[in-house]
């Protein structure tokens, strides 16, 4: 009882911008870091991983496409726990971080587009098909573009915070068709082979790389999300002084 | 019709191109927030609670 006491309160104080960016501001160079260093072991291990004896060097193109595709998920799942305190426990801090992971989500999901293309014409010989997994992912990418829209089209970024929220978690259902959509329909791009629970299909030599590679873009991914977080903290507080300067002057004409 | 090279190359600096770009916004936009919050706290604009004593945003 008093562990769920103190981890309420510590999770409680989080809530607090000040505490957030006082705590932020420490973990972040350690982040910084084991992201830049897992980056570059994960590159290394891709370029030494022997080619594929059917795609040749092309399968190179995997361990930058699908950890961007993993990334553009797991942003949006990320988006909409914090949507989910939004709505039911009005966290400070939940709105902050669901929006400034829009173009964080929004980059990784234009990449895992861009690169699926880059590898779909030498291998499929063809840049794009509307088939159930790359139209599903470019509706992800649409969904992060309209959440941003949303966003700008508010002068008050408190008041965006809830249809926001509400949409995430609406959109939150493209995200079992994007990860099914290869059982569920008959597509062009392949079943999945790693995240199996036959466990992976991909040989050693392949898959070691490809999972320093996403942890690598996992530990990016909160880096500039934290970086984004704390700017977010900083335009708010400054919008709420100059709405205090504003009104001191309103009140003294 | 592309060597499978340049279709690995360009999925590479794409990526390096799009993170850079990333890292780079987030860091400017860090910066001229700070450089707001300066110029209001050189202009004597105090936030509410830090004038009350207070610790919130």
């Amino acid at each position: 009882m008093s562990d769920t006491i103190i981890s309420q309160g510590w999770f409680t104080s989080l809530a607090n911008p000040t505490r957030f960016l006082a705590l932020s501001g420490r973990i972040l160079p350690y982040l910084a870091t084991a992201a830049v260093l897992s980056l570059l072991i994960g590159l290394y291990m891709s370029f030494a991983a022997p080619e594929d004896y059917q795609q040749g060097m092309t399968v190179r193109i995997m361990f930058i496409h699908v950890p961007a595709a993993w990334l553009a998920m797991m942003c949006y799942s990320v988006m909409a726990i914090a949507s989910i305190g939004t709505l039911v426990w009005r966290h400070p801090l939940a709105d902050v971080a669901a929006k400034t992971a829009l173009p964080i989500g929004a980059a990784f999901t234009f990449l895992s587009l861009l690169t699926g293309s880059l590898w779909g014409r030498p291998m499929w010989g063809t840049w794009w098909v509307w088939d159930a997994r790359l139209t599903s992912v470019f509706v992800l990418f649409l969904m992060y573009l309209g959440l941003m829209a949303l966003h700008k089209a508010m002068d008050d970024s408190g008041r965006a915070a809830r249809p926001a929220a509400v949409l995430t978690l609406v959109g939150f259902i493209n995200i079992p068709i994007i990860k099914f959509s290869v059982e569920w329909w008959n597509t062009l791009h392949q079943p999945a082979s790693v995240m199996r629970l036959d466990g992976p299909t991909i040989h050693p030599s392949m898959l070691y790389p490809l999972l320093v590679m996403a942890i690598a873009y996992t530990l990016i991914f909160f880096t500039l999300h934290l970086m984004a977080m704390r700017n977010e903290i900083l335009r708010r507080r400054v919008q709420a002084m100059r709405r205090q300067a504003a009104q001191a002057i309103g009140g003294g004409a | 019709m592309m060597s499978h090279e340049a279709f690995v190359f360009l999925s590479y600096a794409a990526t390096a191109v799009t993170l850079t770009g990333l890292l780079a916004g987030i860091l400017l936009d860090g910066r001229a927030r700070r450089r707001e919050l300066a110029e209001l706290e050189a202009q004597g604009v105090r936030r509410r609670s830090k004038s009350a004593g207070g610790i919130s945003s």
